[in-house]
């Protein structure tokens, strides 16, 4: 099977649909002749024509009102926002709009918009290159969110959100687009060809939205993560030596409770973690279900790891970043609670 | 001293006791304003976004280059569908006064608009309309009971009883769902044109907004998108001089006009008499053709006047004088087109008597209907299932669960 980075993972699955639907388009600010600034969709101009791949001026709410219009239309936009830090100008048209329009219309009218975008930090972007606002659209009802974790899933995600008649906000850790990263910065950079994720079948497949993974499984601890934290989690239970069982959540809306809830209820603890900020982040709702459903199973409280509540700080990255020796805390509060 | 820099704060031309001014409107004398190709190019048409096209004169006839030549029969289905929409307003505001609905929006003094405009177009044309455009509903031939339904928020709601009264939405009317957040619809619209000229099709797009909602950002979005890619689209901003209580220069209209804003955004600005049935019937035309001849968009500013309270909810008399309306220099567009017709010999005070005691008839009669379906507080009620539905093309888990939920809390 061919090996593929994320960015040529997500690049496939826009070349196939593409080919395969005559109407699906792709927009955003540089996607075009450049291919996008993380080259996302390099080539993809050359090979289709400049009408089903199109450059955009750098306004993300005509972006998405755009996309939305052209849904109703008959097509499939793809949109590209440049960073997920750029995406609130679109948050009217995303919220209001995208979001409510089959709602407020019946089922009348509806736009099935696919909305990329490029998020949290780890590579020096400051705070306003490293957000990580996922919780914010979960939060908005009629709108699916997902975020892939490895070139695989990137792929298999991204066609079934291209496919699916509901709008999708589809994020795309940008700290992994060219391997995975357990957390440390002064190790050499790993590629996504030594990882298994990182073999990808050239053609059509999807992974289905709403189905979390249990990436590793195990029986002391249930860790619910997602994106870049799934490797961070990864080399924090191992330098512990603790079998823990990791589950990478995927999709956030509509939520897999009950592939989290059966591993926390077989475990007994559970230690949430995540890159965004923790004050109202998508770890407080991923807490209060656990508790709901699993609150008789539970030896410990349900442990938290997450962006401490500040913007993103250019020159403290590492220190902002909830990085392995943070969840390493975490997984020993949530083990040694008697 | 030398000279300091000054706040400017908009200063309406008269307020409550005060007589109505409106000295600040500029306007063209009827049959004035040159008419370009619709090809030309932007730069050699920007006289359209500064002066006022104007076809009816005041003795009621058509005059100069953009008289639309509309045969007797078409002026009067024109007359219908206006007189119809102000009937219509004005039994569902009885009936929101008699709590029968709990809002509603009239759009008394401006129905040209909409009514001239929607007859100007192709059926295949989609209509991306804000609050205020209910005559394009009465051209596309709408049941009034199904609006009424809407209205009332019952059991024939076409809206399943989700949104405020008067957000309608017609899919095979092709006439695009009204959200109720001001200027959403332009970017939409844009958007939709575009697949259009995507795909190939020459069906275009057409969207309004108010003056007010003119300061929205998508507004510029809209504008920014249409004259980039030339997309096949009319974008309509009807000025009836006031947002609520805030006049139009607190909109930007004090310094320039609004149609000026095309040439500022390389595209097409025309400025018309909004309450000149045959002057909006003409620049419609003239901008659909161009539009759909790949020449670009264009952005067309109706000069009207919001006769009426902003909503039910509103009362113009504590912001503007009473009799405001009256006095408006470009008239009522029911009466002028009326007079159109009666200088033509083609219609008469008896005819429309007789007109709108039909007309009020089947208002009244639709209206008998549509409240056998229940209304928001009395009759038959929707299913309240329905809530859960349409969140999602498939109703997820989690709303499976909630409407489950609801049934043990509520019963029922």
């Amino acid at each position: 099977m061919p090996q593929m980075n994320m960015i040529q993972a997500l690049n496939s699955a826009m070349d196939i649909m593409l080919a395969r639907d005559p109407n699906v388009v792709i927009l955003g600010e540089d996607v075009g002749f450049f291919g996008g600034v993380f080259r996302v969709t390099d080539g993809l101009q050359r090979k289709y024509g400049e009408h089903r791949v199109l450059d955009t001026p750098i306004a993300e709410g005509a972006i998405v009102g755009a996309a939305i219009g052209m849904g109703v239309n008959g097509l499939r936009p793809v949109t590209e926002v440049q960073f997920a830090d750029y995406i609130y100008p679109a948050c009217d048209q995303i919220f209001s709009e995208l979001a409510r329009l089959r709602y407020r219309s019946a089922g009348e009218f509806f736009a099935p918009v696919t909305i990329r975008t490029p998020c949290g930090g780890g590579i020096r972007g400051g705070q306003t290159h490293s957000q990580s606002p996922e919780g914010i659209f979960t939060h908005v009802c009629g709108i699916k969110v997902v975020m892939p974790s490895n070139p695989y899933d990137a792929k298999g995600l991204l066609i079934a959100s291209i496919e699916d008649d509901d709008p999708v906000v589809f994020f795309e850790p940008k700290r992994l687009y060219n391997g995975p990263f357990d957390g440390d910065p002064t190790k050499p950079a790993v590629p996504w060809g030594t990882h298994p994720k990182g073999h990808v079948p050239d053609g059509y497949y999807t992974v289905p939205i709403g189905k979390a993974e249990i990436v590793r499984p195990g029986k002391q601890v249930t860790i619910v993560t997602y994106g870049t934290m799934v490797y961070v989690c990864e080399a924090a239970a191992k330098s512990l030596g603790l079998d823990a069982e990791i589950i990478d959540v995927r999709s956030m809306v509509p939520l897999d409770v009950d592939t989290i809830c059966s591993s926390v209820k077989k475990t007994g603890r559970c230690l949430i973690a995540h890159e965004a900020t923790r004050f109202s982040g998508f770890g407080a709702e991923l807490s209060a279900t656990i508790q709901e459903e699993c609150f008789w199973d539970l030896e410990a409280p349900i442990g938290r790891v997450a962006g401490w509540d500040t913007p993103y700080p250019h020159a403290f990255e590492w220190e902002y970043f909830p990085g392995p020796a943070r969840v390493a805390i975490g997984l020993k509060a949530v083990m040694e609670t008697p | 001293m030398p000279r300091r820099s000054r706040l400017h704060i908009p200063q309406h031309h008269s307020r409550p006791g005060e007589e109505p001014d409106f000295s600040y409107l500029e306007t063209s004398p009827a049959g004035a304003v040159r008419r370009p190709d619709v090809n030309a190019r932007v730069r050699d048409i920007s006289h359209l976004s500064v002066e006022m096209v104007r076809v009816l004169d005041d003795e009621h006839r058509p005059v100069g280059p953009w008289n639309p030549h509309l045969d007797p029969p078409e002026l009067q289905v024109g007359l219908r569908h206006m007189v119809l929409t102000r009937i219509f307003d004005e039994r569902m505001q009885r009936a929101q006064r008699a709590g029968k609905i709990s809002f509603y929006m009239r759009s008394y003094g401006e129905e040209a608009v909409s009514v001239a405009q929607g007859m100007a177009l192709r059926p295949g044309d989609m209509l991306f309309p804000s609050y205020r455009n209910q005559g394009l509903y009465m051209v596309r031939g709408k049941p009034l009971v199904e609006l009424m339904c809407q209205l009332l928020s019952n059991t024939r709601d076409m809206c399943k009883g989700r949104q405020l009264p008067v957000m309608y939405h017609w899919a095979s009317g092709r006439i695009f769902s009204i959200s109720g957040n001001l200027t959403t619809q332009f970017p939409q619209a844009v958007g939709w044109a575009m697949a259009a000229a995507i795909k190939g099709e020459d069906d275009i797009a057409v969207s309004w907004i108010g003056e007010g909602s003119s300061a929205e950002a998508d507004f510029h979005h809209a504008m920014l998108f249409a004259s980039v890619y030339q997309a096949p689209v009319i974008l309509n901003v009807v000025n009836n001089q006031w947002a609520i209580s805030t006049f139009q220069g607190f909109a930007g209209g004090e310094q320039r006009s609004f149609a000026a804003r095309g040439p500022g955004y390389g595209m097409a600005g025309v400025r018309v008499d909004g309450n000149d049935f045959l002057a909006v019937y003409a620049v419609t035309q003239w901008a659909a053709e161009r539009a759909r001849t790949g020449a670009g968009p264009t952005l067309i500013e109706h000069v009207t006047y919001r006769g009426a309270a902003h909503s039910t909810s509103d009362d113009p008399s504590r912001y503007r004088p009473k009799d405001d309306y009256e006095k408006w220099p470009l008239g009522d567009p029911v009466e002028r087109l009326k007079g159109h017709l009666i200088s033509l010999g083609e219609w008469s005070e008896e005819r429309h008597a007789a007109l709108v005691a039909e007309l009020e008839q089947h208002v009244n009669e639709s209206w008998k209907e549509s409240v056998q379906y229940g209304a928001l507080n009395e009759g038959p009620r929707l299913n309240r299932d329905l809530m859960f539905e349409d969140v999602f093309k498939e109703v997820p888990e989690h709303l499976k669960r909630q409407r489950e939920q609801l049934r043990a809390e509520l019963g029922g």
